[in-house]
């Protein structure tokens, strides 16, 4: 069952100074299944944002479709962004009722707050938050609009090890609980093994999809560092092309 | 306290009538408080001060953030702005009292039409420097123009805010004596002309002490808390 079907035929950036026409995206397919979790693997700068962008519906300029369901108009998107843009002048609180209409149910944020381990923190401004926090933070916000696509860019980047795995455990904890439709970039292989059903493999612009692999690792073993690694080695000398993106 | 010891020493010493002593400038505030005069004359002026400040930034305010966001209606206005900014108080109030007569709105709209070039170039600046990540955020969780506004855009705005109200009350408050001075029969500025023509030095000083507090209380009373409560957030 296809939920989501992206189709970009073009997508160019306007001729700046001296900075030519850029062609950022060509031709590129994707077909998302429900609940699917897809990561988007690809060299950093190869336009993997302006596609998240496009799919936000942020970024109206450019030729193609995007079908979410059946619903054309104002789809409801889950963005996890680079940054977490949280209001720094309300609450952790009250930054995720916001993105939610008036008559929302209390009792969802709650839950939602206690999965995330966010609960004591829910009155605190944003300064006050770890990076790490806010970050989960803006993860429950896009849950909590119950998206029908769920956008994350590189979510974890920037983060040390220990706080980007927890975090990590929790998003795909939430994610079973709730499942929705993924579409998660990043440019770090082992994390895209540890979340993903499928592996999207993008060029250098103008972008395309170069491979699409299943990840085969059961869900169970996939807090297991050497299955993930041996998953990786083997997908290195598999698809020699791969190589050259990371 | 210093000051107010050199002050009386000085006067004393020269004894002449351009310089009163603080304790004739206290008694001549404190009969002018008693019959009633200077509240009257005070009250008059904050009125039209309280009336053409909030005209003029709400006006100020929205035409800013209507620049701020529109490039091509930026560039058309920007020469107006100019100009507007730098018409001197002066010209504005006569103008308007020519045009329109001795009246009350002609009055008010001398100081708004002073004042308002001034808001909106404080609030362009802060609607150009709006953080465009917050606004796509809130474009992509369908916030709508009233949340966007009050949640994302506004609390952006409220120091450039804050700075318009700073100034601008330093500002209207003196154009206000000016325009009382010129067209009006009561007033801060109608009281200190009488008093200029009498060459009453320790009149002009009491009623300036008793104005210069209430401006003072003013951002005591109502600014500084606003600060506050709109900063709690920050570190």
């Amino acid at each position: 069952m296809t939920a989501i079907h992206i189709d970009i035929r073009n997508k160019t950036y306007p001729a700046i100074g001296r900075a030519g026409v850029h062609r950022a995206i060509a031709n590129l397919q994707l077909s998302l299944a429900s609940n699917e979790f897809i990561c988007l693997v690809g060299p950093s700068g190869c336009g993997k944002t302006t596609l998240l962008n496009i799919i936000a519906g942020l970024d109206p300029d450019f030729s193609g479709e995007i079908t979410l369901g059946h619903q054309l108009k104002n789809p409801k998107i889950g963005y996890v962004f680079q940054n977490p843009r949280l209001l720094p002048w309300r609450t952790v609180r009250e930054n995720i009722t916001l993105a939610l209409p008036e008559d929302h149910a209390p009792e969802a944020v709650d839950a939602l707050l206690d999965l995330m381990q966010l609960t004591k923190a829910q009155n605190v401004y944003p300064e006050r938050l770890s990076l790490g926090m806010s970050r989960r933070v803006s993860i429950i916000r896009a849950f909590a609009v119950d998206p029908d696509i769920l956008l994350m860019d590189e979510p974890f980047v920037s983060l040390d090890a220990p706080t980007a795995r927890q975090v990590r455990k929790l998003l795909v904890k939430l994610w079973k609980q709730r499942p929705h439709t993924i579409l998660f970039v990043t440019h770090d292989l082992r994390e895209a093994i540890a979340l993903a059903d499928r592996l999207i493999f993008l060029s250098a612009p103008p972008m395309r999809t170069i491979s699409e692999i299943i990840v085969s690792v059961p869900r169970g073993q996939r807090n297991d560092e050497t299955q993930v690694e041996a998953f990786r080695r083997k997908l290195l000398e598999d698809y020699p092309e791969i190589k050259a993106l990371l | 306290m210093v000051f107010l010891g050199l002050w009386q020493g000085l006067a004393a010493y020269l004894n002449d009538n351009t310089l009163p002593t603080p304790s004739a400038v206290a008694s001549i505030f404190w009969r002018e408080t008693v019959s009633g005069q200077l509240p009257y004359h005070l009250g008059v002026t904050l009125l039209r001060l309280a009336v053409s400040f909030s005209i003029a930034m709400l006006v100020g305010c929205a035409i800013g953030i209507v620049l701020g966001r529109s490039r091509q209606l930026d560039a058309f206005f920007d020469n107006w702005l100019v100009i507007f900014l730098n018409i001197p108080a002066l010209v504005t109030i006569i103008l308007c009292y020519v045009w329109f007569g001795l009246v009350e709105s002609a009055a008010i709209l001398a100081v708004v039409v002073n004042k308002v070039p001034n808001v909106v170039v404080t609030i362009r600046e802060g609607t150009r420097t709006l953080d465009q990540d917050l606004l796509e955020m809130a474009r992509c969780y369908h916030f709508g123009r009233r949340k966007t506004f009050v949640h994302v855009i506004w609390p952006q705005l409220h120091p450039f805010v804050m700075g318009a109200t700073r100034s601008g009350l330093a500002l209207i408050w003196k154009i206000i004596l000016v325009v009382e001075l010129l067209g009006r029969s009561n007033g801060m500025g109608y009281q200190l002309h009488l008093f200029f023509q009498l060459f009453d030095v320790a009149s002009i000083l009491a009623y300036t002490i008793a104005f210069v507090t209430v401006i003072q209380l003013i951002e005591l009373i109502l600014l500084k808390p606003l600060d506050k409560k709109a900063q709690r957030w920050r570190r």
